[in-house]
């Protein structure tokens, strides 16, 4: 440690603000607050090879056995779904890195440093989630387009032609609906964190909604789970990435909307309660 | 200047601040003192809009804290020295404060070098020591050049030069003119730094005074004197009013008269003296006798090394029972900083 003064001569005097510290300034700290820190890269580099290597692996593993597929499976085959298929997987990985953005701030104290320098609740609310989402954007879009591009490359390996381009019809909505549902399911997390301010049981309770739910509702009788699935967030993702509307969905945007019904929920509950509670 | 007006917070069944009023004043150091669970840190909280008052409210520069322009520029405060992200190096956690408030980025390297953390801001802040981890927390107070300064036990877990240092720097800050709000639950700490003192003990306010007021009134002064004749001056201090007990072979300590008094006593009576002093209480002595019934949970194993620790895991060191010997607080090593967090914490729930 160097040696100490308290001699503050040397400090320059700062330049006297206009206004009140707002949003942007509170936009600017989050954002370096999410790219300073590791957990960030790291869950973004592991969401990126997930999304892309299973999306890989499915459509080679397509392409090569095509030869054996049965007439039903080549009838209802979706090269853009094949190909984006790693979502699925993605999604857990934006679980983790949105609910730790909101619980990492209680599981380390710095929300009371965090709302010492903006005391205003709503502005840092609305700054965190806005630097998340769009972070979580970035990732899932660039994930989306090229797990679709590399996989579309895999189906051409195939005996036949199978793969698709993004000028077909609904192909663009599924891979940019792809990123979209990055985006729902990390804010989804986010909102749930906000709730139980607890990383961990964040993390559970999101993956129990959006993962174990659906296995549930799939061993209810048929009538009963179409029913119920169509109103399941689960949904709302592998209706965005399917280019044809399955039984038990709503057309894409629909069933994306239910997603989005359940993620605006939960961080309009977080919010209020983030206003209300004790830090 | 802090105004804190019938300020009130119950976490549950349990009043943890009960209607405190009082107003720290700009110019000085004021210490706010009260044993481990009194009430400081939900006190410092509330001035800080953490936790919502169940009633009564606190201002800074007559506003309360969420309504302040740039809330660092005015006021800087240091709560939990381990309120930071440990994945975050010391500079970017400077940094993204002070883009909250519009603060220049030179400013956070001003401030790094003031608490002489330049040589490690691109570290990491979990391989910090507490006493870093303090100096980046000050630094954090000192951001926005605020003027009005709130440290919570700041000298926790620091070695003697780190505490000098943050002497020196209350009584700097003060003396250009700042509000400098300190909290202790250590009165030795507040003793030579300190001008005016706020002790609360149980969330009640006992005192704001100033420190020699308090010591005057809170603690009986006692005359020292060292006489070849002891008994007889005992007998004539008796006869003028007062009580002298023997301390050794040629010495009294003299309670109920002044110098002065004793030193007539012993010229009328013809005995010679070799030694006549007053013997200041010290301010801790002042503080244990005052907040001995207030102090939530004593310690019950006495010079065992091992304090009993009820409810919850409270850090009960420094706690004696007030008919106990009188603890050896100065020298007690400070508590780590979760145990005091955790304490904190019971104290809040339980």
């Amino acid at each position: 440690m160097t040696a100490v003064t308290t001699d503050q001569s040397h400090l320059s005097t700062l330049p006297p603000a206009q206004g009140r510290a707002n949003l942007l300034g509170t936009l600017r700290s989050e954002i370096t607050k999410i790219r300073s820190v590791r957990s960030t890269y790291w869950t973004m580099i592991v969401l990126f090879v997930v999304t892309v290597g299973i999306s890989a692996l499915i459509t080679w593993l397509t392409a090569s056995h095509w030869d054996q597929a049965s007439l039903s499976q080549r009838a209802t085959f979706q090269p853009a779904r094949n190909s984006l298929i790693g979502l699925y997987f993605g999604q857990f990985v934006i679980v983790v890195l949105g609910a730790l953005t909101f619980t990492a701030e209680y599981s380390t104290g710095m929300i009371r440093t965090s709302l010492t320098a903006m005391p205003r609740r709503g502005v840092f609310y609305l700054a965190k989630a806005l630097v998340f989402a769009v972070a979580a954007l970035i990732i899932g879009e660039v994930a989306s387009f090229v797990a679709f591009f590399l996989g579309q490359a895999l189906l051409n390996t195939a005996p036949e032609h199978i793969s698709t381009t993004l000028g077909a019809p609904h192909v663009l909505r599924a891979v940019v609906g792809g990123g979209l549902f990055i985006v729902a399911c990390g804010l989804l997390a986010f909102g749930i964190g906000s709730l139980v301010r607890h990383t961990a049981a964040a993390i559970s309770i999101t993956i129990g909604v959006l993962f174990v739910v659906p296995i549930i509702v799939n061993f209810l009788p048929t009538s009963w789970s179409n029913d119920i699935m169509r109103w399941l967030p689960s949904e709302g993702g592998t209706a965005i990435w399917n280019t044809a509307q399955q039984a038990h969905e709503w057309p894409a945007w629909g069933e994306f909307s239910v997603l989005l019904g359940y993620t605006a929920a939960v961080l309009i509950a977080g919010y209020i309660l983030f206003r209300r509670r004790d830090a | 200047m802090i105004e804190v007006r019938g300020l009130t917070k119950r976490y549950g069944d349990k009043l943890a601040v009960d209607n405190l009023t009082f107003a720290v004043e700009p110019g000085k150091v004021t210490g706010f003192l009260g044993p481990n669970g009194a009430g400081k840190s939900t006190t410092m909280r509330l001035i800080l809009g953490l936790d919502r008052p169940t009633s009564g409210e606190a201002m800074v520069h007559g506003k309360q804290y969420q309504a302040l322009g740039y809330p660092m520029r005015e006021m800087g405060a240091l709560l939990e020295a381990k309120a930071v992200h440990g994945g975050r190096s010391a500079y970017n956690h400077l940094l993204c404060l002070a883009q909250t408030n519009d603060i220049p980025k030179r400013r956070v390297d001003e401030v790094l070098g003031l608490v002489g953390l330049t040589e490690v801001a691109k570290k990491r802040s979990k391989g910090f020591s507490l006493g870093m981890s303090q100096r980046l927390g000050i630094a954090a107070a000192l951001l926005g050049d605020p003027q009005v300064l709130m440290f919570d036990e700041p000298v926790n877990g620091l070695d003697p030069e780190g505490i000098r240092w943050i002497r020196n720097l209350m009584q700097a800050l003060a003396a250009e003119g700042r509000t400098v709000f300190v909290s202790s639950h250590l009165m030795s700490e507040m003793e030579n730094t300190a001008q005016d003192i706020i002790v609360i003990g149980r969330g009640k306010l006992i005192a704001q005074t100033t420190i020699d007021k308090f010591i005057a009134e809170n603690s009986t002064g006692t005359v020292k004197v060292r006489t070849p004749q002891a008994e007889a001056l005992a007998k004539a201090v008796a006869a003028a009013g007062g009580s002298a007990t023997t301390s050794g072979a040629d010495a009294l300590v003299i309670q109920g008269l002044s110098t002065d008094q004793v030193g007539d006593v012993a010229f009328d009576t013809g005995i010679r003296l070799h030694e006549l002093s007053q013997t200041r209480a010290s301010l801790e002595q002042a503080f244990m006798e005052l907040t001995a019934d207030s102090v939530e949970y004593h310690a019950t194993v006495q010079g065992s090394g091992q304090t009993a620790v009820p409810a919850g895991g409270r850090h009960a060191a420094g706690h004696a029972a007030p008919d106990g010997p009188p603890p050896q607080i100065t020298n007690a090593p400070p508590p780590p900083q979760d145990t005091e967090s955790t304490s904190e914490h019971a104290g809040r729930t339980s």
